[in-house]
């Protein structure tokens, strides 16, 4: 599956026209003595565009950030920002402001002075500052707040005196390293469609790297999902749900069971621990491929086992899980092993309950199936 | 000049004004390292294989010393000596300090503060003190029943004194840095207290105790002060050096002395710092502070230790003091102050005072600038190449060398006819930038701590707002740092006020310490007046430290809307 990452990356650049592209890395790798953290990898950030980071901790995205903004240079690839190449530039010679994970707010400062930390020099006469800072204030949220130091602040508050700071400049790029991870999740929920909004009332071209794909979902135009130090996939957050690239995108995004399969014939059929299930996604595949076949929760069916519709799967329920909105059900069907999620209504109707048998069905069209690597 | 043409025509990354700066800051904390820790001590290396006309003498001196049994008699009284003290020091430490941070006692306060006492005060002060109890002419020489107190007893009993803060300090560190859930697990487990105490308490302290035990060790084999004062004919390793260079005026032969004394001080330290890093790995971030409950059973006995060893503690100050208001001990008790008239001892008076303040203060201004400038860049500079290393390498020296031989190899290398910086010989300059050198190592761990507890983008930050490395480091980093500084400063001051063991082969006809002078009065039978300049000593650090104990205040006052 490998083989396909740059594709991906390629077909996005193409649909771009090349004057929207603002961020562009290109074969970028670093490499830390003998450990290799980022694989080469090229992607490209348009204009105005919310662009998210998102893997599991290791596999690169904070490094490949930190190569964005000059504080740990790639060891190869270029790096070019309208068209300007800045891979060697120090921090101070580029332009972007930036939000770190624990906010590095000066402590020893007000939160108006942290905010107009970087308006110095001749261009910024002390009225200026003033002006600009109470307008910061104002545009996060926090105009009364201005006298008080960092530690008076709640955690949220914190994080938007960072983002006040961090746009002070006018900087062409927003670069946020994990800037919601140190929040409770009620204020992060919140936190993060403020910073979407401001985003886009700002158009300023942003740059996120998370590890919470729900946080990623949300804010992102695009998400860059990432692992062990290369993309998997580069793609809406409805694309990347819809149409994972890989096993580890289909893995790592949502929630979903997996299976191993063979493919059969004819064309269409794969057979899975004895059964034969049909998927559309086999058809291109050769007879006799193995395959992993990944499919989500919400997308297997149940009905009674007495009332089983052709084709569906006879299970044994071994477990419940009540989520609120819906209830995880986890099903044996021989040697497979399926998660369903059912409406907490509708469970009581199928009578699933630890023991009992069900009827899944998995619908041809939404079987997820990856040729496994030889 | 476009960008373009800029980007197109770097192939690395170019430094920034920033990182440069950085660059020549760790260049001069290099130099700064080299020219006045490392050449002086390769000096003394080099010196210990010469002859006494220059010539190579291979290890003939080290033969000459191996086969000369006076000299080998001061080597092995050292180290049992030092052992002995570590012996009866680190338990009495242990108790202290576990009194301090496990039991329910009143004034832990205050019982921290006397704790530090000898600190403020040279070595020679507690010395002094004994000789006026149990000297010669002491008031309790009855109690040792024929036995003399110049010798090993005497050494010994004064070196507990000294001792017993450091040892102390470290371990009441040891013991406050436990987690409480080790606690509430093991007794959940229904274990006793005495085997909670054995399988939780000691274990977590063990390398507090091997810490102690060493620092103990070292200090007792490079004083020098007390086997000066109190020694009589019992000789060690660290009076040898001083005949051997201003008696004898052998100064091979002091260089191989040195180098003996070296050997079980880089021991020590390096068993410290093995002992250190064990330490560090044991401990976690998420650690429950432990709070102790009161227990009568405990708490009692544990308050009454304090009471006595805070008891001995000012009462061998206090003796000090009194025998230096005294006319004639023990003849004519009544009180007078003609000990502090200096100029009838000592043909420089108040002036070794005032000049021991100016070398102090001055050692506490620029030292503490300099070990804190070059902390800050060692953390947080360009850390690629070996640079970086051998200056953190460099700074954590010093504590390996014993004043003694430092101040040795400042001799050999200042006075050396070929050095360029020869003429800082005998001068203030050179006093300072010892006493910098010599107690540079704990003011750069502490800045390193207190550098470290920042975050570690501020630079960062300041970077990606074109803030220059310089404002950020003036408005933030020493903001920020300031009680650690305060805290380095003091420290330098009160060390170079108290030491004795480096200056005294450096000082000049001018340029003479109030420590060093106390030595020369009580060389010359003025014993009270020796302790009053020791009390003067000790009044002046005392004001240091309440003075910083006030700004201390002062800036939590000023900064607490900061911290939280």
């Amino acid at each position: 599956m490998t083989a396909a990452v740059p594709d991906v990356a390629t077909a996005t650049a193409a649909t771009l026209r090349p004057g929207d592209a603002y961020l562009q890395v290109e074969e970028v790798g670093k490499q830390f003595g003998t450990f290799v953290a980022l694989h080469r990898v090229s992607l490209t950030v348009q204009a105005g565009e919310f662009v998210t980071f998102l893997g599991p901790s290791g596999c690169g995205k904070t490094t490949l950030l930190r190569g964005i903004a000059g504080l740990d240079p790639p060891t190869t690839g270029r790096i070019l920002q309208e068209g300007r190449d800045i891979t060697h530039l120090p921090p101070s010679e580029r332009d972007f402001g930036i939000v770190f994970q624990s906010y590095a707010l000066f402590p020893n400062l007000t939160v108006a002075a942290n905010v107009a930390y970087g308006l110095r020099g001749p261009a910024w006469p002390k009225p200026r500052v003033r002006d600009r800072v109470a307008e910061l204030l104002g545009i996060v949220g926090l105009a009364d707040q201005g006298q008080k130091f960092p530690a008076q602040l709640s955690g949220g508050q914190q994080q938007r005196v960072a983002l006040a700071r961090a746009l002070a400049n006018e900087p062409g790029l927003l670069l946020l390293d994990e800037p919601l991870s140190a929040l409770d999740a009620i204020v992060r929920q919140h936190l993060r469609q403020e910073i979407r909004s401001l985003q886009q009332r700002l158009g300023v071209t942003t740059v996120m790297v998370t590890h919470d794909q729900e946080e990623a979902m949300g804010v992102s135009d695009r998400i860059v999902v990432m692992s062990r130090g290369r993309i998997e996939q580069i793609g809406t957050p409805a694309a990347i749900y819809e149409r994972p690239a890989s096993p580890f995108v289909a893995g790592f995004i949502g929630h979903s069971s997996h299976f191993e399969a063979v493919v059969d014939s004819p064309s269409g059929v794969i057979v899975a621990g004895g059964m034969r299930l049909g998927a559309e996604a086999a058809r291109p595949l050769l007879f006799g491929a193995r395959v992993t076949c990944f499919i989500r929760p919400e997308h297997v069916r149940l009905d009674r086992a007495d009332a089983a519709p052709p084709g569906a799967l006879i299970a044994r329920v071994t477990g419940l899980e009540f989520l609120g909105p819906v209830c995880r059900v986890s099903l044996e069907a021989g040697p497979l092993r399926l998660l369903a999620a059912v409406a907490p209504v509708d469970l009581v109707a199928l009578e699933a309950v630890p023991g009992a048998e069900v009827a899944a069905t998995l619908p041809p069209e939404r079987l997820m199936v990856f040729v496994d690597d030889v | 000049m476009s960008d373009a043409v800029l980007a197109g025509s770097e192939p690395r990354q170019r430094l920034s004004l920033d990182q440069r700066i950085m660059q020549w800051g760790l260049w001069l904390a290099l130099a700064f390292l080299l020219a006045f820790l490392v050449l002086p001590l390769a000096t003394l290396l080099l010196r210990a294989f010469e002859t006494p006309e220059g010539g190579f003498a291979g290890i003939e001196n080290f033969r000459t010393y191996a086969t000369t049994p006076a000299l080998l008699a001061a080597a092995w009284n050292s180290l049992w000596t030092a052992a002995l003290t570590a012996v009866i020091v680190v338990p009495l430490a242990f108790a202290y300090a576990y009194a301090l941070t496990r039991a329910c006692i009143p004034a832990k306060p205050l019982f921290r503060a006397v704790m530090m006492l000898p600190l403020l005060a040279p070595s020679l002060l507690p010395a002094l003190a004994l000789i006026y109890l149990f000297g010669n002419q002491g008031m309790l020489r009855g109690l040792l029943m024929g036995g003399s107190i110049y010798g090993p007893a005497g050494i010994v009993a004064a070196q507990v004194f000294y001792c017993f803060p450091s040892a102390a300090l470290i371990l009441s560190v040891a013991l406050s840095t436990t987690d409480a859930r080790l606690y509430e697990a093991a007794s959940a487990l229904k274990a006793s207290r005495p085997r909670i105490f054995w399988t939780v308490t000691l274990p977590g302290a063990r390398y507090g105790l091997v810490s102690a035990f060493v620092v103990v060790f070292t200090l007792v084999v490079t004083d020098f002060g007390i086997p000066k004062v109190i020694g009589g004919q019992f000789p060690v390793l660290a009076t040898d050096v001083y005949k051997q260079v201003v008696g004898l005026q052998n100064f091979n032969m002091g260089a191989v002395v040195g180098i003996v004394l070296l050997i079980p001080a880089v021991l020590a330290f390096l068993l410290d710092r093995w002992a250190s890093r064990q330490r560090t790995a044991t401990m976690s971030g998420r650690a429950v502070p432990l709070r102790p409950a009161p227990r009568a059973m405990r708490d009692r006995p544990l308050l009454l230790l304090c009471i006595v060893v805070a008891a001995m503690l000012v009462g061998i100050v206090g003796v000090a003091a009194w025998g230096s208001l005294i006319r004639f001990w023990p003849y004519n008790l009544t009180l007078t102050l003609d000990n502090y008239d200096f100029t009838r001892f000592d043909t420089a008076g108040w002036d070794s005072v005032w000049l021991s303040m100016r070398m102090a203060a001055i050692a506490a201004a620029v030292g503490t600038a300099i070990v804190f400038v070059v902390a800050y860049v060692l953390d947080r500079g360009p850390q690629h190449g070996p640079l970086p290393g051998i200056g953190r390498f460099a700074a954590a020296v010093p504590l390996a060398v014993p004043g003694l031989v430092l101040g040795l190899a400042y001799v050999l290398f200042f006075n050396h006819p070929a050095n360029p910086l020869g003429f800082l010989y005998g001068t203030l300059a050179i006093l300072v930038l010892n006493s910098i050198v010599h107690f540079y190592t704990v003011g750069h761990l502490t800045a390193v701590t207190a550098i470290r507890q920042l975050d570690p983008e501020f630079e960062s930050v300041g970077a990606s707002m074109r803030v220059p490395v310089w404002v950020t480091f003036g408005r933030v980093t020493v903001p920020m740092c300031l009680p650690a500084i305060l805290e380095i400063a003091v420290f330098m001051f009160v060390n170079a006020m108290t030491t004795v063991s480096a200056v005294i082969f450096l000082y000049g006809p001018d340029t003479k310490p109030a420590s060093v002078a106390m030595v020369h009065m009580d060389e010359a039978g003025q014993a009270s007046a020796a302790a009053a300049m020791g009390v003067v000593i000790l009044g002046i650090t005392i004001t240091a430290k309440l003075a910083q104990l006030l700004l201390g205040a002062l800036l939590g006052r000023a900064t607490q809307a900061w911290r939280r």
